[in-house]
């Protein structure tokens, strides 16, 4: 490299003999300048990293849930990730209501098929964090209130959810959040 | 004084808070023009090196204290989750426990070096009294540091450590009851020491604030150890010493990166890795090497109160040595008598070190007592007379003499110095 530089630079490869021409010393600077940007990012990542939630936490990130005990029209809460997990099984007539809604009722239109798994469409499982602040809305259990569409009310600031968990009155945004989980059994399901 | 400063920084940003906070213009002035001999050997490095020490051992301590529990019953497993779970946190662990270690490497370097070229003398004996001071915090510092794994080294250290201050007369236990929070080492102990080494380094900031303060107003010393006398003498600290620091720093990461990912457990005793148990102590308990020396006077003496003393004493002599050393000359370089008792003086706390870390027993004690010994006659009996009956060499005229006029330097005799570009 130093050779190149200082052919192409002839009698004064330290100055700046032609110019606005790139010279060896730009190049060092630049060099340095990347450099220690390399190095402070290996520095600043371990440390930020470590913040980052820790593998003991990640292990706690499925929790499994037997659905025998539940009875039509309860719900149960279970912790996920340190988040409160609505698991509830729904009437007939529940189910009913939320799949026929029409698209054009709803706040964030989704359709109950959407929100179910197939061929277990009296389970619906959302995450029990109101999409408005992160309170914990109330309905799970039969005698909570439970708003006017027979989901979920939250305490807070009064919205309101169907039984599909889909916001029907704000000032919440969003539906409530589904959590990712599959069925294991039909009497058991893995959340995470 | 009031009054906005009269900024010459062109940059409008700069310039409107250089306006308001001089903030730059001290910058510039104390690490960008600032004069400073420019003969120093890489021995002057290491004041940097222990400023970027501690700057490792901050940021890697927040990140641990967000992942340590400083509870008796949770502590041991919690660092044994960092060290597993938390994402790079054996890296942190492990750069901060050999961090301790090569703090204590730099600093002790930087302590010789002061030795060495009289750095202590007239006109910085208050800026080396402030380095002791650093010295002594870190210490409590390091030593509490090391309790907070609570393995056995940590709590039978901490129980030893602390039974130190039960030599006191009539209130040794009441104090030391006072320090454990309880009748032995336990919970609320490791609660304060968890606090106080989480507050100690930002105290150290404090005192190395003081420290920077005092060496920018007598400025610095240097190998040849005589007084600035001219321009000529000295370069701008940026970039000739920025530039010096670097290297230094470099191969100062090198060594410790070496360290860490190599040989992290190598300064680690395989006893911590054993849960803290009151009901036992270990076989054998050692301190840290960076405190081995100390621990070598303290059993020297077969006195527990004279131990006691003998080992604060080593460090409180450090103290007063700028009044007990009656030589005018600073740098040991001129010194032909000094120079050789010096090296003595590192010899002796080298086997003090290895007296140390071995059992007391046979030689072990002999070599302890004498090295004690003329660790203590170096300070109180060699500074004072050598001062008076040694016949220095001749000091050079000034720092630019030697270094561009001094020898026979085919054509270098009127090189000037290069100029910042």
């Amino acid at each position: 490299m130093a050779d190149t530089m200082s052919a192409t630079h002839g009698a004064a490869p330290h100055g700046q003999p032609d110019g606005g021409d790139v010279t060896k010393r730009d190049f060092l600077k630049l060099l340095a300048g990347a450099g220690g940007a390399v190095l402070a990012g290996a520095i600043v990542w371990p440390l930020v990293d470590s913040m980052n939630p820790s593998k003991d936490v990640l292990a706690l990130s499925s929790t499994e849930v037997t659905l025998t005990p539940i009875e039509e029209g309860q719900g149960i809460t279970v912790s996920w990730r340190g988040k409160p997990v609505f698991v509830r099984h729904r009437t007939a007539k529940e189910t009913k209501e939320a799949e026929d809604v029409k698209l054009s009722d709803l706040i964030e239109p989704e359709t109950d098929a959407a929100r179910v798994k197939a061929g277990h469409s009296q389970w619906i499982v959302v995450i029990g964090i109101c999409t408005h602040l992160g309170c914990i809305p109330l309905g799970n259990k039969p005698t909570d209130p439970r708003g006017d569409w027979g989901g979920w009310f939250c305490p807070c600031h009064g919205s309101q959810y169907d039984t599909s968990g889909r916001v029907r009155h704000g000032p919440a945004p969003l539906n409530l959040w589904l959590p990712p989980y599959a069925f294991e059994s039909d009497s058991k399901i893995k959340i995470g | 004084m009031a009054g906005l400063h009269k900024s010459d920084f062109k940059n409008p940003v700069v310039n409107w808070i250089d306006t308001r906070l001089p903030v730059f213009t001290m910058m510039q002035k104390e690490y960008g023009v600032f004069p400073t001999p420019k003969n120093f050997n890489y021995w002057w490095n290491f004041g940097a090196l222990a400023m970027v020490s501690l700057m490792i051992m901050i940021a890697t301590g927040i990140f641990l204290a967000m992942n340590y529990v400083p509870n008796s019953t949770m502590a041991f497993d919690s660092v044994e989750r960092i060290m597993r779970d938390v994402n790079f946190g054996w890296l942190l662990r492990y750069v901060h426990a050999n961090g301790a270690s090569m703090f204590f490497i730099v600093v002790y370097v930087h302590l010789f070096r002061g030795l060495y070229y009289g750095s202590y003398k007239a006109p910085r004996e208050l800026l080396w009294m402030i380095g002791v001071v650093i010295l002594l915090v870190m210490m409590a510092t390091a030593f509490m540091g090391y309790v907070l794994p609570w393995g056995q080294m940590s709590f039978w250290g901490a129980t030893v450590i602390t039974n130190l201050f039960s030599a006191i007369p009539i209130v040794g236990e009441p104090v030391v009851q006072w320090l454990w929070g309880g009748f032995a080492v336990g919970n609320p102990t490791l609660n304060r020491f968890f606090s106080l080494h989480y507050l100690l380094p930002f105290v150290l900031v404090g005192v190395i604030f003081l420290h920077i303060a005092a060496l920018h107003i007598t400025g610095s010393n240097n190998p040849l150890g005589i007084d600035v006398k001219s321009d000529a003498d000295t370069l701008p600290f940026h970039p000739y010493y920025t530039s010096k620091d670097s290297v230094g720093v470099c191969v100062f990461l090198l060594l410790f990166a070496i360290l860490v990912f190599f040989a992290p457990t190598f300064f680690m005793a395989p006893d911590n890795w054993i849960p803290a148990n009151p009901l036992m102590t270990p076989p054998e308990i050692v301190p840290e090497w960076y405190f081995l020396p100390f621990y070598a006077i303290l059993r020297a003496v077969p006195n527990k109160l004279g131990g006691v003393l003998m080992m604060f004493g080593s460090i409180f002599v450090l103290f007063v040595i700028p009044w007990l050393d009656t030589s005018p000359v600073r740098s040991a370089k001129f010194r032909p008598i000094y120079r050789i008792l010096f090296w003595v003086l590192v010899l002796s706390v080298i086997v003090l070190g290895m007296v140390g870390a071995h059992r007391p027993e046979g030689i072990w004690v002999v070599l302890g007592r004498i090295a004690t010994l003329y660790y203590f006659a170096h300070f109180l009996v060699v500074l004072p007379v050598l001062g008076k009956m040694e016949r220095p060499l001749p000091l050079p005229e000034s720092i630019s003499r030697p270094v561009i006029g001094g020898g026979p330097l085919p054509g270098g005799a009127t090189a000037k110095p290069m100029e910042k570009v």
